[in-house]
């Protein structure tokens, strides 16, 4: 380790904070791996009805995103849909 | 009317026990009436912390299935006159216990002739039946957490439950085992941190201090004495009983000869 990276280098209790704010996040939002996999099945039912998506790269999270009523971070579903083609096939 | 307190953490190993010791031994301390109860059935612990393992003849489980008296299980801490311990069974589970059950020993030592100021609910790991228990009659929690990732997310699921169940702001936080070294050195989330993650009244900050062992080992609660550990606890139960107590310098910015050996000891490494 170089001495510039000890000055870059963020202490493990930063990295704790952000992982637990994420987790939390998720926790608080009581969503099981089953429902996620429900939402994301029914995303991509919906979508597919419109365009040509990647299902296999499609990834969806629970974040946190800044509120605009100033009440600190608020949970937020996060959905990267990889689009194939914009017109549907049929 | 007395207060209810239960002590709860999610997490099992966090302090629960030796925070239900220390605060019920300081409010007595204070002069308060406190009863302890131990709700770890089959685990139970509180009695070998304060010490009162001998004691014990009835317990909880005896007085909810009418084997005794409420009274003839309550055992007095021969130390303290105003603080009592209402102990658990060790050789049942925690099936033997309802929460209506507990709600009902609970009414019975509020509308106890004697006057109990605090009841004090030492409640067991997990969030199943045991923790529904302790937490039936409660008027207010305390949180026991410690800086760590896994402490902190069940402390945040405990909340949870704890607001579900309409103790809403009625719940404070203690955070245990703090070791200010690896704060400075980044290396440990601080009070600031744990309390922005979860948000809840910090009503309790406990060093990591080996004098807590000591005190386990002797089952003599520290809570009063000179050590950190000891200050720490005694300032959590002014701020219970609603004085407004300022926080200790957990550096320990003793005199001139704690810095000196504190130099000393860091020199030899």
């Amino acid at each position: 380790m170089s001495l510039l990276d000890l000055f870059k280098k963020k202490g493990s209790s930063d990295v704790a904070k952000d992982r637990l704010k994420l987790l939390l996040v998720s926790d608080r939002a009581n969503c099981s791996p089953e429902v996620m996999e429900m939402i994301k099945n029914d995303i991509i039912k919906v979508i597919s009805k419109y365009m040509v998506i990647d299902a296999e790269g499609l990834d969806i999270q629970i974040t946190s995103t800044e509120s605009e009523n100033k009440n600190g971070s608020v949970p937020a579903l996060f959905a990267n849909i990889p689009i194939k083609d914009m017109r549907n096939s049929d | 009317m007395s207060e209810v307190i239960v002590v709860t953490s999610g997490k099992g190993g966090v302090g629960k026990t030796t925070t239900t010791a220390n605060i019920g031994t300081g409010l007595a301390k204070l002069g308060k009436k406190v009863v302890m109860i131990d709700t770890d059935t089959g685990l139970r612990n509180l009695d070998v912390v304060l010490g009162l393992e001998n004691r014990i003849v009835y317990n909880l489980v005896d007085v909810v299935e009418g084997n005794c008296r409420l009274k003839q299980a309550m055992i007095t801490d021969k130390r303290c006159p105003q603080l009592y311990l209402l102990p658990t069974a060790q050789t049942r589970d925690k099936s033997a216990i309802t929460p209506e059950q507990m709600i009902k020993v609970i009414d019975e030592i509020k509308n106890d002739p004697e006057g109990f100021d605090y009841i004090i609910l030492d409640c067991p790991a997990g969030i199943e039946q045991g923790f529904q228990n302790a937490i039936a009659g409660a008027d207010r929690a305390l949180v026991v957490t410690t800086p760590e990732v896994s402490a902190i997310r069940d402390a945040d699921r405990i909340v949870g439950l704890l607001d579900a169940h309409g103790l809403k702001d009625h719940e404070d936080l203690i955070v245990n085992r703090i070791r200010m070294d690896m704060v400075n050195r980044g290396e440990m989330m601080s009070i600031a941190d744990v309390n922005d993650i979860l948000q809840l009244n910090v009503i309790g900050a406990i060093p990591d201090d080996e004098n807590i062992v000591v005190a386990t080992n002797k089952g003599q609660p520290l809570v009063g004495d000179e050590s950190m550990a000891g200050q720490a606890y005694m300032n959590v139960c002014r701020r219970i009983t609603g004085e407004e107590v300022e926080f200790l310098d957990l550096n320990g910015k003793g005199g001139f000869f704690k810095k000196l050996s504190s130099l000393f000891k860091s020199d030899k490494r």
